[in-house]
């Protein structure tokens, strides 16, 4: 399979704060991984500094041809390059309140891809349709519930046509019988090989639709494998304890 | 007819006319400058160029840390004798845009800040520049927010020309001024001028009612 985003010994440090230690990782084209771990283990910041919205101070980024050395000054080119090519789904949606929702989701495309308009249209409303909501394209994102939200986001990051698409707990904010109708969509998306990469504590979700598992804790990769192999493992305590005190809850 | 109500009557056209010919068009003028000024001085306050800041800081901090009264003083009876001298009109511009600017900077830099930083993150991580983000994102959502500060400020400003009267511009309130001069009516005709400014401020109000109607249609 083709690796298309490449971290090598990235460190990442908040002030005096080591969040992301020494990460080396890969993450495959066509594939779904779900990030999990802890509060506080550097989840979203790894997921972050995949678009740069967070930059490393150390280390090197790949995506595809794309390669960035952290050590070096980040060229605005190459930033605004990289982030064209991975879309955020962030856990408070993010919608932007002036546009309606299918303003929401060629905007990327118009502004930033220079495409053209009435063909965006078009496809907006085919991406809208996927999400279910072609009925709501002419709202505006104060009219629409959370979970109509965060699928408009998503119709919002795939009109980007990225070749990665990261989500940072995009069902955290909802109610569960909101979270399950966004679950869907993502479920539909993994099955399409969308290359996805998703922070999530929903770990029935992490079960069915994850390829790989990568388990963070303390800005370190603990476990970085086949969904069955994390959910099966026998020999990782800290691991086991993880899945049990999810299951608790 | 009691004489002051006669006064009154033959006062209005007189004050309504220096409202219309020099209180309005003095006020537009300089709004519309201090706005740009505005603008400009809210983006540079909010950059990273750390001498530009400085500067325009410094500006913002002399322009509301003086009275306006001051500063007109300064710029029509001051400058000449640093060799720059100014006629009426062009001192009272300069410094009501200076002074409502540095105001107006403040209201708009606040309501770029109130715009939650997801905003942000969520035009950048579509690839968009700094200037697509400004225009696309914050600029529209700014104006709506923005609307009610700027808003007091514009009025701040109408009420704020009564004091081009001390540099010689004939406003209303100098109208004002001279009418009692020779009918000794003061209560009287300082109402008048009173009740005129009320007038177009109450008319700005309305206005801004109007488009904060038409900026929060997607509230
Ligand atoms: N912008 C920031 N400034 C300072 N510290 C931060 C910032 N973002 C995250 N952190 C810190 O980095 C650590 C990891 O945060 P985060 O990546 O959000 O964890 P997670 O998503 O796994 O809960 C936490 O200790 C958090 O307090
Ligand atoms: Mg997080």
């Amino acid at each position: 399979m083709d690796i298309i985003v490449k971290f090598k010994e990235m460190n990442k440090s908040f002030q005096n704060h080591h969040v992301l230690k020494n990460i080396n990782v890969e993450f495959n084209k066509g594939e779904t991984t779900v990030i999990l771990g802890p509060s506080g283990s550097g989840k979203s910041t790894l997921l972050r500094c995949i678009n740069l919205l967070e930059i490393p101070q150390t280390g090197t980024l790949e995506i595809d041809s794309l390669k960035v050395d952290f050590t070096q000054k980040l060229s605005q080119k190459d930033k605004l390059l990289i982030r064209q090519n991975t879309a955020m789904v962030f856990q408070s949606f993010n919608l932007f309140p002036h546009m309606t929702v299918l303003e929401n989701v060629i905007e990327g495309p118009i502004t930033v891809l220079k495409k053209d308009k009435s063909k965006m249209i078009q496809i907006g409303e085919q991406l809208l349709e996927k999400v279910g909501l072609l009925h709501k394209k002419d709202s505006y994102p104060s009219q629409l519930s959370g979970g109509q939200q965060q699928r408009v986001a998503i119709a919002r990051a795939l009109a980007m046509e990225p070749k990665f698409l990261l989500f940072d707990e995009p069902t955290s904010a909802l109610d569960p019988e909101l979270e399950g109708e966004v679950l869907k969509v993502l479920k539909a998306l993994s099955e399409e090989q969308k290359s996805m990469i998703l922070v999530t504590h929903n770990l029935n979700f992490a079960r069915v639709a994850a390829d790989r598992i990568l388990f963070l804790e303390n800005g370190e990769i603990l476990f970085d494998g086949r969904t069955d192999e994390f959910f099966n493992n026998t020999e990782n305590e800290r691991i086991i304890s993880f899945i049990q005190s999810m299951q608790f809850i | 007819m009691s004489r002051e109500l006669e006064i009154v009557l033959n006062s209005i056209w007189p004050v309504l006319k220096a409202g219309l010919a020099v209180t309005i068009p003095l006020s537009l003028i300089s709004f519309a400058i201090a706005l740009v000024i505005a603008v400009i001085t809210a983006l540079v306050k909010l950059s990273n160029f750390k001498i530009l800041k400085f500067i325009f800081s410094t500006y913002v901090w002399i322009f509301r840390g003086t009275p306006l009264l001051v500063q007109l003083f300064l710029v029509f009876y001051g400058l000449p004798k640093a060799g720059v001298t100014l006629d009426p009109w062009t001192a009272a511009i300069i410094t009501f845009s200076l002074n409502t600017g540095a105001y107006a900077s403040e209201s708009i830099r606040a309501s770029i800040l109130s715009i939650p930083k997801g905003q942000w993150e969520a035009a950048e991580s579509l690839g968009m520049t700094y200037w697509q983000v400004l225009r696309r994102v914050i600029a529209p959502q700014t104006v709506r927010i923005s609307l009610p500060p700027v808003t007091n400020d514009f009025i701040d400003l109408v009420k704020g020309t009564s004091l081009a009267a001390s540099i010689t511009i004939a406003e209303m309130f100098m109208i004002g001024q001279q009418i009692v001069a020779f009918t000794y009516e003061p209560l009287a005709i300082y109402s008048l001028v009173a009740v005129i400014y009320l007038l177009f401020v109450s008319i700005l109000t309305v206005i801004q009612g109007r488009l904060e109607k038409v900026a929060s249609k997607y509230i």
